[in-house]
């Protein structure tokens, strides 16, 4: 399952023969840990913003070291650009350039976030034409990147401000190195609501969270990585999967529900589980999915409908049972896919299934939000897990190191932690929104 | 402690591993191995890890010698907090019941606040002793000082002696196996062929319509690739039942009657029951399935006597009804273990028998008739198979599952045991 290409090109001996024959050498991500730094080194603040001031004493609260002006030589962990006050395209000019500049100074694993507004159909147009152009800057400079550096972006939308919850909380998640493989992604902040957590080392204490899939693969990985942060987690699987479902649930101390997702009170009896169990219940990773990959021409009805069902019309059952209890502050995280976003050859059922994950989540967040709650996706892009293994190798390696702009797999932490973080209540102001974790993709499994 | 009020004991849950045929899915699988599984998948169940239960108790039939501290040295593979402390029980196939049943004492007398129950049994990995006169000579090499008088004792080994002794299920004062002892109680009591084959059926049938209804969900926790008991046959029929040919009592010729599919097969499983207090349950926002109420014990004479080698739930029933003042008419379950579809039939037959209640068992006039309607109606080990300790735990666990999901009402669980002897139990629903 582990990329032995990127650990060659980045060890030893064979490092310096890779380096010699200048094949490509993808990096080594920055990821998180309880106790690593959130920034690699000090951060650097470009242009201007109503409430800067207030950013940057954030900032430094958060123990960083926040560089207003130029940074002279020294070495640069973070930067970020604060684009949200322009107001034609001819006004990037200078920022771009500031920007190009420092960029040399990015340490590995550095991190570029932008901050910008929407362009909309009403704004004027020489306004959404700077906004838009920032879009495209922004996702052309994640491609530029280099040593596990990455360039993502913060969008305020309304009346939100940097200093919002969910901008804090997007900025956050953008500098850790729970972001190592979400690149050239935009987050957009929509309301006021959320929360940033008290400790910020352990953001989900308190809360129960329940993950389906949990058995294996990056359902396993969710539910360490939610325990790990805090949450007392219910795990949900098959009854096939049990005896690796248990395992998983002695690990992270959580409790093992064994149901099929698909079942009609599947929704209920979690919701019974969590309440009764645990005494609540206050996140929902919907994480259970399947493959069942054919070309259109040769798709039978079995293949099709099971991954539909599963997939997609298991979660919008559950939605409506969690929904017409009224959970307060419900979040639920369900699992989409760059096939759903990008398309993928064989995979007509499961792209119909993740693109609806997608529309599922934009339309449902008003409804999450009439209870305080929210719903949001995450959208993987190549994944090393057992299932990804299974492609054949060549298509594997190209799928790791050309396409994505990290030129390598995700890790099912890498989801993981996208998850642990739209699931939290840091980012309630970002409900209805999927996040791509592909390292800048083009295509996905 | 003498004047402490006795609390209830409440049956919290429980989990077993899917049932295997002997030498299928389990063979390259230890006791040791299977037991850790239930342990494992219940901790997870209920989110046990690294707690200190007051006390671990089961037990296998066909065990290892080194398996001496079987239950404790599962508790230590366990994600128990190693501090649980644990021992071995064993009474044949009730080890479960009685494991589970003294386990539930000493939650009620206030000595245990939580406990787990069950038992554990492989017919795969099972023990091989060699022949009695090899044992004598490897003994007599032991205390040999002198090169001389071991090779003495060497020298006595014969080809002969290296035949392992296979474990069986014989009886060994009559040297009967336990088919044959049922064969004989099956043909007293005239029970037919088909009516033994019906009650196979209706065992496949129900075990099948549960696992269908996901009744098992929270029962059973796969291991080693098998999710459901492998001796299960949903589409079994009253034809293909009635093909097979008598695999004990042949010697009664054309009334042979029992056959490989009306009596158990040889099983591998494992199964474990969390039992607690009221407050335990409380306290840790656990369920409670029902109250576990009594238990009691009988053994039969069957070496000298004239009674069938497993009848004995007969005789502890009745004994256990009287104590607790009730009759069949307050159950709304009874779960009576299948060793042999002649077995259940034989003890439902003695109990509707005036004369068999008022000789043997000392009543007035008939114990009653069991309603077939309320009879082993998830299935039974005729379809989900016998790991012999296996089984109490088996029936407790699901039994006290019938009567949450009633949410009323009372059960009788009754186990036969080689020796003669079984145990039977009450539980009850919580109000």
């Amino acid at each position: 399952m582990a990329d032995k290409y990127l650990e060659l090109v980045n060890s030893g001996m064979t490092k310096k023969l890779a380096k010699l024959l200048g094949l490509p050498r993808p990096p080594r991500l920055r990821r998180y840990g309880v106790d690593t730094p959130l920034l690699p080194g000090p951060v650097l603040v470009l242009g201007t913003s109503a409430r800067a001031q207030e950013l940057s004493d954030t900032m430094v609260s958060w123990g960083l070291d926040v560089r207003r002006h130029d940074a002279g030589e020294s070495k640069l962990g973070g930067l970020v650009l604060l684009l949200d006050e322009l107001s034609h395209p001819e006004q990037l000019s200078a920022l771009m350039l500031a920007t190009g500049a420092a960029l040399r100074k990015l340490v590995p694993g550095a991190r570029v976030v932008s901050v910008s507004k929407p362009a909309l159909a009403n704004d004027e147009p020489a306004i959404a034409a700077v906004r838009q152009g920032i879009d495209g800057a922004m996702r052309s400079l994640g491609r530029e990147m280099r040593g596990g550096a990455t360039a993502n972006g913060i969008v305020l939308a309304g009346d939100t401000s940097i200093v919002s919850p969910s901008a804090l909380g997007a900025l956050r998640f953008f500098f850790s190195g729970r972001s190592a493989y979400v690149d050239g992604q935009f987050l957009t902040v929509r309301t006021e609501a959320g929360e940033l957590p008290e400790d910020f080392r352990a953001p989900l204490a308190g809360k129960v969270a329940v993950v389906t899939g949990a058995a294996r693969g990056i359902g396993a990985e969710i539910a360490r990585t939610l325990a790990r942060d805090g949450a007392k987690v219910v795990l949900v699987d098959m009854p096939q999967a049990g005896d690796a479902l248990a395992k998983v649930a002695n690990q992270v101390g959580g409790t093992t529900l064994q149901l099929d997702v698909t079942a009609k009170d599947a929704g209920q009896r979690i919701m019974d589980h969590a309440l009764t169990r645990h005494g609540s219940l206050d996140l929902v990773v919907h994480n259970a999915g399947i493959t069942r990959d054919k070309l259109l021409a040769n798709m039978d009805a079995a293949r099709w409908d099971s991954v539909i069902a599963v997939n997609i019309a298991s979660q919008l059952r559950m939605n409506e049972v969690f929904l017409a209890a009224k959970l307060p502050g419900l979040r639920v995280v369900s699992l989409a896919s760059t096939s759903g976003i990008a398309g993928n050859r064989g995979q007509t059922n499961y792209a119909a299934s993740k693109g609806g994950v997608i529309g599922m989540v934009r339309a449902s967040a008003a409804l999450f939000a009439e209870n305080g709650g929210s719903i949001t996706a995450v959208a993987p892009g190549f994944i090393e897990t057992e299932m990804t293994a299974k492609i054949p190798l060549g298509t594997r390696t190209v799928a790791r190191l050309v396409l994505p702009s990290l030129m390598q797999g995700g890790l099912p932490v890498d989801v993981a932690e996208a998850i642990g973080f739209l699931g939290s209540d840091a980012a309630a102001g970002l409900n209805g929104q999927t996040l791509r974790v592909c390292g800048q993709s083009l295509v996905g499994a | 402690m003498a004047d402490q009020p006795v609390r209830h004991a409440v049956i919290i849950g429980g989990n077993r591993i899917p049932f295997a045929r002997s030498n299928t899915a389990y063979v390259n699988v230890s006791n040791q191995d299977m037991f850790t599984a239930a342990l494992e998948g219940l901790v997870a169940r209920f989110g046990l890890q690294g707690q200190r239960i007051g006390a671990v108790s089961g037990g296998a039939v066909l065990k290892h010698s080194k398996d001496f501290n079987l239950m404790r040295e599962c508790v230590l593979g366990s994600s128990l907090d190693a501090a649980t402390p644990a021992y071995d029980v064993q009474m044949a196939c009730a080890t479960g019941m009685e494991a589970i049943g003294s386990l539930a004492n000493k939650i009620k007398l206030g000595q245990l606040d939580s406990a787990i129950g069950g038992g554990v049994d492989t017919t795969s990995d099972a023990p091989i002793v060699v022949s009695e006169s090899l044992r004598a000579i490897l003994l007599e090499l032991s205390r040999a000082r002198s090169t001389k008088a071991k090779l003495g004792a060497l020298a006595k080994i014969r080809p002969a002696h290296l035949a392992p002794s296979a474990p069986g299920t014989g009886e060994p004062r009559t040297g009967m196996s336990m088919g044959e002892h049922q064969a004989i109680t099956t043909h007293a009591w005239g029970i037919t062929r088909e009516a033994q084959d019906e009650l196979a059926l209706a065992s496949h049938k129900n075990l099948a319509a549960a696992y269908e209804r996901g009744f098992f969900d929270d029962l059973i926790t796969a291991f080693n690739g098998l999710a459901k008991d492998n001796n299960l046959r949903a589409d079994s029929s009253m034809d293909k039942l009635a093909k097979l040919k008598p695999a004990f009592g042949k010697s009664l010729g054309e009334q042979a009657t029992m056959t490989a599919a009306n009596s158990t097969p040889l099983t591998d499983g494992a199964s474990a029951v969390l039992l607690g207090s009221e407050d335990y349950a409380q306290e840790n926002d656990l369920p409670m399935f029902a109250n576990f109420v009594d238990f009691e014990a009988a053994a039969v004479d069957f070496v000298h006597g004239s009674e069938g080698l497993l009848m004995a739930p007969a005789y502890a029933t009745a004994r256990l009804l009287k104590r607790n003042n009730l009759s069949f008419e307050d159950f709304d379950f009874f779960e009576i273990h299948e060793a042999f579809a002649g077995t259940v039939l034989a003890t439902l037959k003695a109990w509707e028998s005036e004369e068999f209640c008022r000789e043997k068992l000392g009543l007035d006039g008939p114990l009653g008739t069991v309603d077939r309607s309320k009879l082993n109606v998830n299935g039974s080990s005729l379809a989900a198979g016998h790991p012999f300790a296996a089984t109490g735990g088996r029936l407790i666990a699901s039994t006290a599952k019938m009567l949450h999901e009633k949410g009323s009402g009372r059960a009788l669980i009754s186990v036969c045991a080689a020796g003669g002897q079984g145990v039977v139990a009450i539980l009850e629903a919580r109000k």
